[in-house]
């Protein structure tokens, strides 16, 4: 069972970029288009959060024949999991907000 | 004219936004951080606005460059722990920290810094109060600014944790 705590957005949108293999400008670009502009990632934030997650087993650097190639990451099982919780906890945030304003 | 200057200037590692801030004047004005050194930042002319100029203590790291530039950022220069990048205003916004987690992690790591010098230069200085050159004074000194710095910083990171209590 994966931990079930809030993900900050630059965590969710990391991970959720990460579903496929990408290096960090791709993650960066992928989640201001996926944000509609809103989350921009800030190149020493998606570094640290990069290496905490692989420090946690969530993401996995892919290994590289060419050391002056970009670094790819993409997300473990574990990582996946944590993903599927957090989308679950936000769909029932999102399900309470909504009915509660309806009744209103 | 003259298309290089170079200005000593000197911050508190507490006041390293107004460190950036400056920085960016300049580049407002047309001069854009080239390369620094103890106390002392060297200039090129550039178009006023090019560039946008960002600091962070962050210890030697060639990944890290390798990162930043994959991103549009050039380096600019390292003095000490602080590492200096550019990068031009067309090629689109520039930051460093884009959430409040990542700018705590950053005090923090100036934190331990500050901590690991001024630990070090207080015991020294106890050592050196019982040697006949009665130096010790001098690293007692330094030990009680660091910590004053230490704690400048800290009051930083409380305002920040405050604020976090209610957002990201």
């Amino acid at each position: 069972m994966a931990e079930s705590f809030a993900l900050t957005e630059a965590t969710y949108y990391i991970l959720l970029s990460l579903v496929r293999p990408r290096h960090g400008y791709g993650i960066m670009q992928l989640t201001e288009e996926l944000s509609g502009g809103r989350v921009r990632l800030a190149a020493g934030t998606l570094y640290g959060a990069l290496n905490a997650l692989s420090t946690k087993g969530w993401i996995i650097q892919l290994p590289v024949e060419d050391e002056s190639r970009r670094k790819e990451y993409r997300l473990t099982e574990k990582g996946l999991q944590a993903l599927r919780c957090e989308v679950a906890r936000l769909r029932e945030l999102a399900d309470n907000g909504e009915k509660i304003l309806l009744e209103e | 004219m003259e298309s290089r200057k170079t200005i000593r200037k000197w911050f508190w590692v507490w006041d390293f936004e107004k460190e950036e801030d400056w920085l960016n004047e300049m580049a407002m004005n047309g001069w854009v951080l080239e390369d620094v050194g103890w106390c002392t930042y060297h200039f090129v002319h550039c178009e006023p606005g090019e560039y946008n100029v960002r600091l962070e203590m962050h210890p030697y790291d060639e990944s890290y460059k390798a990162f930043m530039e994959e991103t549009g950022a050039e380096y600019a220069g390292r003095m000490m722990m602080w590492v200096y990048f550019r990068k031009k205003t067309a090629d689109g916004p520039f930051d460093l920290f884009s959430d409040i987690d990542s700018r705590i992690s950053h005090l923090d790591k100036i934190g331990k810094f500050l901590s690991a010098i001024g630990g070090a230069n207080l015991l020294i200085g106890i050592a050196n109060t019982f040697n006949p050159s009665r130096l010790g004074w001098i690293n007692l000194l330094v030990a009680t600014l660091l910590m004053y710095a230490l704690g400048r910083i800290h009051g930083k990171k409380e305002a920040l944790e405050k604020e976090r209590l209610l957002h990201e």
